[in-house]
C-alpha cells in the first residue's frame, strides 16, 4: 500500500513522520541527532530509501548525514566543504568587502537520477556537488566565480544558497537562488552561471536596475513545465515563463506579498502556494491569522485556506524549505512552523490538521511519496 | 595511554559511552592526541578543529589538570599527568546558549 513519509528538520533534531495514502494518521520518529541543527533533509528521486541530511551545530560544525534504509539508520559521512581557489569576498551588510566562509549546508538536493549523486547549497553560497553518495564534496565554482560574487550580500539569514532546482527535461540545467543575491542559471551542468533576475524590483538596493543583490526567498517549479518558475522574494510573488530570463509579479490580492515558501501543486502546475507574513520586521501572520494562500491561476488571483488552522492569537513563522507537497490524488500539502507544528492538507490546501503540534522550531519539510 | 572526555553531543556522534582511551604512539600534544582521536572517530573531523587550518573551533575549549589549555600552542606538550593517563584530556563545548 502507498505511503507517505514527511522528513521534519528543526532546530535541535530531524523527525521522520509516516502515514498511509489516507494521511490521517501518523507515526513520528526521532529526534535523529537530538540537539542538532538539521537545516534540511531530503530522499533520492531514484532511491528513495536513501536520504541525505545536514546536521549542524554553531560548536560543533557541518555534518552530513546519509541514511540507506529510509531514515531507520543514518551514517556520517563526508563533511570537508572547501571553497575551490581564493575565496574572494562578498559584500558584509554595510556594504564593505567580507571574505567568503563557510557557515552550514543550508539545502541538500539529490539527483533525479543517480543516488550517489547530491547538490549541497551552503552559507556563505557556494553549490557543491558529491557523485559518491556525500563522502566528497567538490565546488561548482563557476558560480561564485561568474563575475557578481563581490557584490552579493547577506540576507538576515545569512549569505545562503538555499534553493536548487534540477531541470528534469534537461539535465545540464539548474536553477538556484541565493539571499540575498537572486537567481542563477546553468545550461551546461554547473559549469558556467548567469544571474536571471530582470523584473525583480528591491528597494533595498540602491540601483533599481541592478541584477544581482536580490533577497529571493524561494523559488520553485513544476516537473512537466520546468521553463515556469514561480518565486516568493523578500517582498513580492514573482512568476517567470521563460526560465527566468525575465519576471512579472503576480502578488494579485494577497493580504502582504512578503513571506518564505512557495510551492506548486504535484499535478496542476498553475496551483501554487504561499503563506503571507506581515513584514520583513514582523515575521508572523497578519492578524495573527495563519493563513495559506491558494492561486488556481498562476498568480494575481489568490484564495485563502483557513480550515483547520489557527485564525487568532498565532504569530508563528513558516521558513522558506517548510513547505512540500506529495504525489497523491487529491495532492497533499504540508508545512512546519517556527511554533514547531506540522500541518498537513490531503485535500490540496482545503482544510488543514497538524500532525505534531510541539516540536522544535521547523527549518525544512520535506515529502516522500512510497509506493 | 591518554584518556579524552568528550562533549555530550560529540559522544552521541561516535557513540561513545564514557572516556575515550588512546594510545598515542610519540609525545602527547594537542596535535597528537586530536590526530589519534581523528583517526579513531574520522566523524570527529572538522568538529573540534577546522579540517584545512587545523586550528580549534571558535566555541571549542580544551580543559586538563584544572588548566585552560585553549590557548596553548598544538605542539606544547600536554600535562605529565594527562600523557601518563592519570588526568583526561577534556573537550568542551563552551557555554554559550542554545
Amino acid at each position: 500500500m502507498s505511503e507517505v513519509r514527511v522528513l521534519v528538520g528543526t532546530c535541535k533534531g530531524a523527525f521522520v513522520l509516516t502515514s498511509d495514502a489516507k494521511r490521517e494518521r501518523w507515526d513520528i520518529s526521532g529526534p535523529h541527532f537530538g540537539g542538532w541543527e538539521i537545516y534540511h533533509l531530503k530522499g533520492s528521486p531514484a532511491d528513495p530509501n536513501r536520504l541525505y541530511a545536514s546536521q549542524s551545530s554553531g560548536w560543533f560544525g557541518q555534518l552530513i548525514q546519509r541514511s540507506n534504509d529510509g531514515g531507520k539508520t543514518w551514517e556520517p559521512v563526508g563533511n570537508k566543504f572547501v571553497y575551490d581557489g581564493v575565496p574572494a569576498t562578498h559584500q558584509w551588510y554595510d556594504g564593505t568587502p567580507h571574505p567568503w566562509e563557510f557557515a552550514r549546508v543550508w539545502h541538500l538536493e539529490p539527483s533525479l537520477i543517480d543516488p550517489d549523486t547530491v547538490y549541497a547549497g551552503v552559507e556563505d553560497a557556494a553549490l557543491f556537488r558529491s557523485i559518491d553518495g556525500g563522502q566528497t564534496w567538490q565546488e561548482l565554482s563557476g558560480l561564485r566565480g561568474h563575475g557578481s560574487g563581490p557584490s552579493w550580500q547577506p540576507g538576515a539569514g545569512g549569505m545562503c544558497l538555499h534553493t536548487i532546482l534540477l531541470d528534469p527535461s534537461d539535465p545540464g540545467r539548474i536553477f538556484i537562488a541565493i539571499s540575498a543575491a537572486g537567481v542563477f542559471r546553468t545550461d551546461d551542468a554547473g559549469k558556467t552561471w548567469r544571474p536571471i533576475n530582470r523584473g525583480l524590483k528591491s528597494e533595498q538596493i540602491s540601483d533599481p536596475h541592478a541584477e544581482v543583490g536580490h533577497c529571493v526567498h524561494r523559488i520553485a517549479m513544476h516537473r512537466s513545465r520546468p521553463g515556469v518558475l514561480f518565486m516568493q522574494k523578500h517582498w513580492d510573488v514573482m512568476r517567470s515563463d521563460d526560465a527566468g530570463e525575465s519576471w512579472q509579479e503576480v502578488s494579485g490580492n494577497l493580504p502582504t506579498d512578503f513571506g518564505f515558501p512557495i510551492d506548486v501543486h504535484k499535478h496542476e502546475p498553475e496551483t501554487i502556494y504561499v503563506v503571507p507574513i506581515k513584514s520583513d520586521s514582523e515575521h508572523y501572520p497578519p492578524e495573527g491569522k495563519l493563513r495559506v494562500y491558494r492561486s488556481r491561476t498562476g498568480g494575481h488571483e489568490w484564495e485563502a485556506l483557513t480550515k483547520g488552522l489557527p485564525q487568532s492569537d498565532c504569530y508563528v513563522n513558516v521558513l522558506r524549505d517548510a513547505m512540500a507537497v506529495d504525489s497523491f490524488d487529491p495532492c497533499g500539502v504540508y508545512f512546519g512552523t517556527t511554533g514547531g507544528q506540522v500541518y498537513a492538507s490531503a485535500d490540496a490546501g482545503d482544510s488543514w490538521v497538524p500532525i505534531v503540534r510541539d516540536l522544535p522550531r521547523v527549518l525544512s519539510v520535506e515529502v516522500q511519496t512510497l509506493p | 595511554m591518554i584518556r579524552v572526555v568528550l562533549p555530550a553531543h560529540l559522544r552521541t556522534l561516535t557513540r561513545v559511552d564514557g572516556e575515550v582511551i588512546l594510545d598515542v604512539k610519540v609525545q602527547a600534544t594537542q596535535r597528537s592526541v586530536l590526530d589519534a582521536l581523528e583517526a579513531r572517530y574520522p566523524m570527529l573531523r572538522g568538529a573540534i578543529r577546522d579540517q584545512v587550518t587545523q586550528q580549534r573551533r571558535a566555541f571549542v575549549r580544551f580543559f586538563a589538570c584544572e588548566q585552560d589549555l585553549s590557548h596553548e600552542l598544538p605542539d606544547t606538550l600536554l600535562p605529565d599527568a594527562v600523557a601518563m593517563g592519570a588526568e583526561p584530556f577534556l573537550i568542551i563545548g563552551a557555554i554559550a546558549g542554545g
